[in-house]
This record gives structure tokens, C-alpha cells and sequence, in this order.
């Protein structure tokens, strides 16, 4: 039944949004000259500032550089925990 | 008259800029312009066989750069059409034979006798890469719905833009539609957002391409339609300016989209 997974939920785990994911690290360190190891720097620096006052999706923290024709952008993706996804993190932590 | 330089590049090799640069060239001539098409691939040779003129080959680019012949003895001409040349490469040479002020002088050469210039790139980001960009008007970039060819493009579209031929315009090749529907292929739009140049061409996976390889006949010649030859057709088009609408290689998805929509209602 995995395809039927699959087309119910586009986006999941398809090889295409991992290539995606995984070209765009690559490419900022190309562009820009920044190492992964940076990148991942940056990305603990900025769990560190939010994760006292927001409850955040830690593991889901994401940092790339995007790029039009005319600017390019350091973009940080820090999803926030809805009140009941945070009730269960909590609840799982307790456990 | 003033002829338009076209460079067609890649960085990485294989992804087709000697199907693309044969097939826009030979379409532009079937259109009534005059073309040249330059193979820039010093000793690895391959658009004379795409073409079908190997057997015609006298004299070659290096020739002329060193002056052993003058530039039309060089120019073979693909009989099948009113105005399609072909300067071969050296086989026998390495890159090193040419330089980009060669080039530069041998397309201003060019300059008052036809209306395009096509320069198909080596793979690479060396010299022959190089001599080819260094005349260009108009750099057009080839990738493949892949992640290695995909990030040599950017690589490529840095440094044309460093060069200030940019930003240059993208030619995707090989698509498979079935394959993006399920997920397994870089999109269009995926492409488009990582690499963020204008697209002008959309060529999708197709038999057709390697048979007339083998016949040294380039698709756009087949009696036949398909998907391929009117892709390169479209293309060429866009380059002479007229903003002809893209195909649509993914009509499947569009239904698969509405499977989806049909699925997860009232979720
Ligand atoms: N759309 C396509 N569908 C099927 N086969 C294709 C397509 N485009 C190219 N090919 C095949 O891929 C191979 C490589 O193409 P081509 O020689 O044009 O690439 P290239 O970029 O010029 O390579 P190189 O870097 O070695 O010069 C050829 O065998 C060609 O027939
Ligand atoms: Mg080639």
C-alpha cells in the first residue's frame, strides 16, 4: 500500500524534496563558501536563543540560502509547536 | 547583418549541449536564418557526428586559429538546408590550441555573414569552457533533473555571471514526467527555485533523441512529430523571439493532483 501512502501525502519522504534538501546544503556552501559545519553552528546558536521562549520543533529546524535573480538570503525555518503537537512533546518528555 | 553568439553549456558532461546545440541550430536554419554551429570540444569531437557531416571534414577550427586555411574552407555546409555550417573541432589537438581571443576573432568573423553563432561548450569549467564563453552574446545553460548536473549548473551560472555574460537561460533535458509524478524526480518548479535563472526550454526523455543520433540526423529533421523535435523547435523560436508557450510534459501529474484533492477532502 505504499503508493497509495505516497499520493495521499505528497511531499513526505519522496526522493525529490530529499534531493531538494540536500542540494540546497550543498549549494550554499558552493555560493557562499559556508561549510556545513557552520550552517550547523548557526542552526544550535539559534535553538539556543529560542527554545526558552518558544516552544519549538528543535529537530525540524532548518537553515538554507535561497537565491533569485537579484539577492540571495540566509532563510532560518523554525517550526513553533501548535499548543496541542506541544502538549503531546511535553507528554512524551515526561514519559 | 550582426550575428548573435550563443554559447550552450553545462559543466557536467553528458547531459546533451551537442544534442541541443545540433538540433537549435539546424531548427534556425529550417526557419530561414543563417547558422553557424562551432564545436568547441578540442579534441573529443562529437557535433559533426550528431550533425551527419564526419565524412565531409577538410579543415577545423584549430586550422583556422593557426592560419592554415581561411574561415569559409573551414565551413562545412550541411547540404539538407539553405544556410547550416559546421566548423568541426580538432580532433588530433588538445585544448590548449585555442584560446577565448581566438574565439573572439574568429566569431567577429562571423559577425557579417550570418545571423547565429552556436558554440557547443566542452564539459567542464576549463579552457575549452572558456574559449566558448568568451565571445558569447547569450550563454544557455543544459541540466538534467538530477542533483550532480544540477549542481554544476549553478556552479556554471556563477561563473558566467562572475563573467558578466549572465544570467544566462535553462534548458532542462531528459525530464520524465512519470517519474516526477511520483516524487522521484526534480519538478520544473524544484529546479527553477534552486537555480533561479529564466527557463527557455523543457526537453523531456526521448528515444527518438538517440536514433537520430545514430542516423546522424538531428530530430528536428524527423517527418514525424514528437515531443523532442517540437521541444527543440519551440526553443529555437524563443531564441528568435517569439515567446511561444511551453508544452505540457506533465499532464499526468495534473491528474494525479486531482486524485489528491479528491482523496483528502473533508480530512
Ligand atoms: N532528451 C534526451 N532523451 C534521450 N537521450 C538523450 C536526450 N538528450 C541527450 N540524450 C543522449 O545523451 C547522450 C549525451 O548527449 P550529448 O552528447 O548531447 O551530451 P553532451 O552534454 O554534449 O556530452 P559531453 O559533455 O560529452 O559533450 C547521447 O547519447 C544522447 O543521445
Ligand atoms: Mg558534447
Amino acid at each position: 500500500m505504499g503508493w497509495f501512502r505516497n499520493i495521499l501525502n505528497p511531499k513526505s519522504h519522496q526522493s525529490a524534496s530529499v534531493a531538494k534538501n540536500r542540494l540546497q546544503m550543498v549549494l550554499s556552501h558552493d555560493r557562499f563558501n559556508i561549510s556545513p559545519q557552520l550552517i550547523e553552528e548557526i542552526k544550535d546558536d539559534i535553538i539556543a536563543i529560542f527554545v526558552d521562549r518558544f516552544s519549538i520543533d528543535a529537530d525540524a529546524v532548518e537553515i538554507h540560502i535561497t537565491r533569485t535573480p537579484t539577492e540571495s538570503r540566509l532563510v532560518a525555518e523554525i517550526p513553533i509547536l501548535t499548543p496541542s503537537r506541544h502538549r503531546i512533546a511535553r507528554r512524551a518528555k515526561r514519559n | 547583418m550582426s550575428a548573435r553568439v550563443i554559447t550552450v553549456s553545462s559543466g557536467k558532461g553528458g547531459v546533451g549541449k551537442t544534442t541541443v546545440t545540433a538540433n537549435l541550430a539546424t531548427a534556425l536554419a529550417m526557419a530561414g536564418k543563417k547558422v553557424v554551429a562551432i564545436d568547441c570540444d578540442i579534441g573529443l569531437r562529437n557535433l559533426d557526428l550528431i550533425m551527419g557531416l564526419e565524412n565531409r571534414i577538410v579543415y577545423d577550427l584549430v586550422d583556422i586559429v593557426e592560419g592554415r586555411c581561411r574561415l569559409r574552407q573551414a565551413m562545412i555546409r550541411d547540404k539538407r538546408h539553405p544556410e547550416l555550417h559546421l566548423i568541426p573541432a580538432a580532433q588530433t589537438r588538445d585544448k590548449s590550441a585555442v584560446t577565448p581571443d581566438d574565439m573572439v576573432r574568429v566569431c567577429d568573423d562571423l559577425k557579417n555573414r550570418v545571423d547565429y553563432v552556436f558554440l557547443d561548450c566542452p564539459a567542464g569549467i576549463e579552457g575549452g569552457f572558456r574559449n566558448a564563453i568568451e565571445p558569447a552574446h547569450q550563454v544557455i545553460v543544459v541540466t538534467n533533473p538530477e542533483v550532480s548536473s544540477v549542481r554544476d549548473a549553478d556552479r556554471i551560472i556563477g561563473i558566467i555571471e562572475a563573467k558578466e555574460k549572465g544570467p544566462g537561460q535553462l534548458i532542462i533535458n531528459r525530464l520524465k514526467p512519470d517519474m516526477i509524478s511520483r516524487g522521484d524526480m526534480f519538478s520544473i518548479d524544484d529546479i527553477l527555485d534552486i537555480l533561479a535563472i529564466e527557463l527557455i526550454g523543457i526537453i523531456p526523455e526521448d528515444d527518438n533523441i538517440v536514433v537520430s543520433a545514430n542516423k546522424g540526423v538531428p530530430v528536428v529533421m524527423d517527418k514525424n512529430e514528437s515531443l523532442a523535435k517540437m521541444a527543440f523547435r519551440n526553443i529555437a523560436q524563443r531564441l528568435d523571439g517569439n515567446p511561444v508557450p511551453f508544452q505540457d510534459l506533465t499532464k499526468k501529474k495534473n491528474l494525479l493532483k486531482r486524485f489528491r484533492a479528491w482523496a483528502s477532502r473533508g480530512k
